[in-house]
């Protein structure tokens, strides 16, 4: 197994100090190759158990190994896309591709590899432009260049799409997918969209509130590009809905009671 | 009608109305002298120069005075922003200090430094210090933690976050203290001139009035102001406004 999470647990105190669970016990093995969304609706922890294994969150127990090596701390093998695209606003595009590349590679090593995965996500032409000059969907897509620059294993994205419009959404769907299938990288992909999480990975991982746990793992099994299998997807995804729904019921019940009781 | 000649028009009558006055002997030329002796006290000095020299001499001190202001400053609030003890203990000083218009230490620079231009140079120091120090701990407390996030995935700490990421995140401060501490490192500069030696602006300003020359008062007045409204929109509002607009603060 390429990413590895064995009995992994996070707890945080609340303000009176009491632990709460925000993941418990998750066991997950993904393949080398593999794109895998994390589905569960908001409060799941979906995107805390992204953190955890980005290495900007520390676990409260279990292990997480990437490739055998455990993680401890953020590191290169792993690139981040967040929802928003943070990008640094004052440095051009082709600079901040190259931010994580100034160390290990030469200055026009470095640009050759921003211009290669610039022109992935079809800006190359936009190289000398600054983030303020850009849409939401062309920074994001800034973003994604700025990850694949740096060759990670694992490229890890929490809600990438989840700030955009829908078409430009729908068309970073393809975009993405054509990038995964040339470059053949592990992809995480933390969403709360039922259908972009059908329409993308293999496999579906669906997470519960309260305390966050993994509820079923399906395999999406339908031939790629999907447009074309429509009926398939209807299927999985009344299958998702049958295991949410029970989830957005608790999640609704607890808020009610939450509101009687104060 | 547009903004520039709305100003013409606006300056035009304002100094008609003071031309008339003093024409018709509204007033003495002693308590308020007409606009043409004004001028013409500012043409002679700037034609003998002796304004020029002025103008040129506080500039220097200014610029020693904010230079250092700024580089002191700026090394102050990062120590600030970066260690709890020092915000906790030095941070609640600074902020005292701030309120006291930095004039008020002349009289201890001079015990210390004697009456030159040291005890001017460090009045102005103190007048831009604390604006710049308190101004770059906000900055750099405000960087967006997504930022530093994103550069620890790219494998950025330490030293190297901090100056690729923490300080260029935190510029917009920068500029905003440096217009800040510019601001009051002038005021500071005019008023330490006044009360001690020349040359320098200020000490022609108050050699003036002794002499009961009230038309160079005026003068130089204006030539401060102008200095003053030069420097603060020609320069610091446009790098403002462009840094504002770059790193996506202002639409």
């Amino acid at each position: 197994m390429f990413i590895q999470i064995e009995h992994l647990n996070k707890q945080y105190n609340d303000k009176t100090g009491t632990p709460v669970d925000v993941l418990k016990d998750i066991n997950l093995e993904i393949d080398k190759g593999e794109f895998v969304s994390i589905l569960g609706p908001s409060g799941c922890g979906k995107s805390t158990l992204l953190s955890i294994v980005a290495g900007l969150t520390k676990s409260t127990s279990g292990v997480i190994t990437v490739g055998g090596n455990p993680i401890k701390k953020p590191g290169k093998d792993r690139g981040m896309v967040f929802q928003q695209a943070a990008l640094f606003p004052w440095l051009n595009v082709r600079d901040n591709v190259t931010f994580p590349l100034k160390r290990e590679m030469s200055k026009n090593e470095a640009r050759q590899q921003a211009a290669k995965y610039l022109h992935m996500v079809q800006l190359g032409n936009y190289q000398d432009h600054y983030p303020h000059e850009l849409s939401g969907g062309m920074q994001q897509r800034v973003a994604i260049a700025r990850a694949l620059a740096m060759d990670p294993e694992v490229l890890l994205m929490d809600e990438p799409f989840g700030a955009l419009d829908e078409q430009t959404r729908s068309r970073l769907h393809g975009q993405l997918e054509t990038i995964w299938m040339e470059t053949k990288k592990t992809v995480l992909f933390v969403t709360h969209s039922i259908s972009e999480s059908i329409k993308l990975s293999d496999r579906i991982i669906v997470m519960g509130t309260r305390p966050g746990t993994i509820l079923t793992d399906i395999k999406v099994d339908i031939p790629r590009p999907r447009e074309a299998h429509k009926e398939e997807m209807v299927k999985i995804e009344e299958h998702i809905m049958s295991y949410l729904k029970i989830e957005i019921d608790k999640v609704i019940s607890e808020e009610l009671a939450y509101e009687h009781s104060s | 009608m547009n903004t520039a000649l709305k100003r013409i028009i606006f300056f035009a009558l304002i100094i008609g109305f003071w031309e008339a006055g003093s024409r018709f002997g509204l007033w003495t030329e002693v308590v308020l002298p007409s606009p043409t002796s004004v001028f013409q006290a500012l043409a002679s000095g700037i034609s003998d120069q002796t304004l020029i020299i002025d103008l040129v001499a506080s500039f220097k001190r200014l610029l020693i005075g904010l230079g250092m202001a700024l580089l002191i400053g700026t090394s102050i609030g990062v120590l600030l922003a970066k260690s709890k003890t020092a915000d906790d203990t030095l941070g609640s000083v600074l902020l005292a200090l701030q309120s006291v218009p930095s004039i008020v230490w002349l009289p201890l620079a001079i015990m210390w430094f004697g009456l030159n231009e040291k005890s001017v140079i460090f009045v102005v120091i103190l007048g831009g210090t604390f604006v710049m120090a308190l101004n770059i701990r906000m900055g750099i407390k405000n960087v967006s933690p997504l930022f530093i996030k994103a550069a620890q995935t790219m494998g950025s700490r330490g030293l190297d976050l901090f100056i690729r990421v923490i300080f260029p995140a935190s510029i917009p401060y920068v500029v905003t203290g440096s217009r800040l501490a510019w601001a009051f490192a002038w005021r500071a500069l005019m008023a330490g001139e006044l009360l001690s030696t020349g040359p320098g602006l200020g000490y022609t300003l108050r050699y003036a009035s002794d002499f009961g020359d009230m038309s160079l008062v005026i003068a130089v007045m204006i030539i401060i102001g102008v200095v003053g409204a030069i420097v603060d929109q020609l320069i610091f509002q446009r790098v403002e406004k462009s840094v504002m607009k770059r790193w996506g603060l202002e639409s």
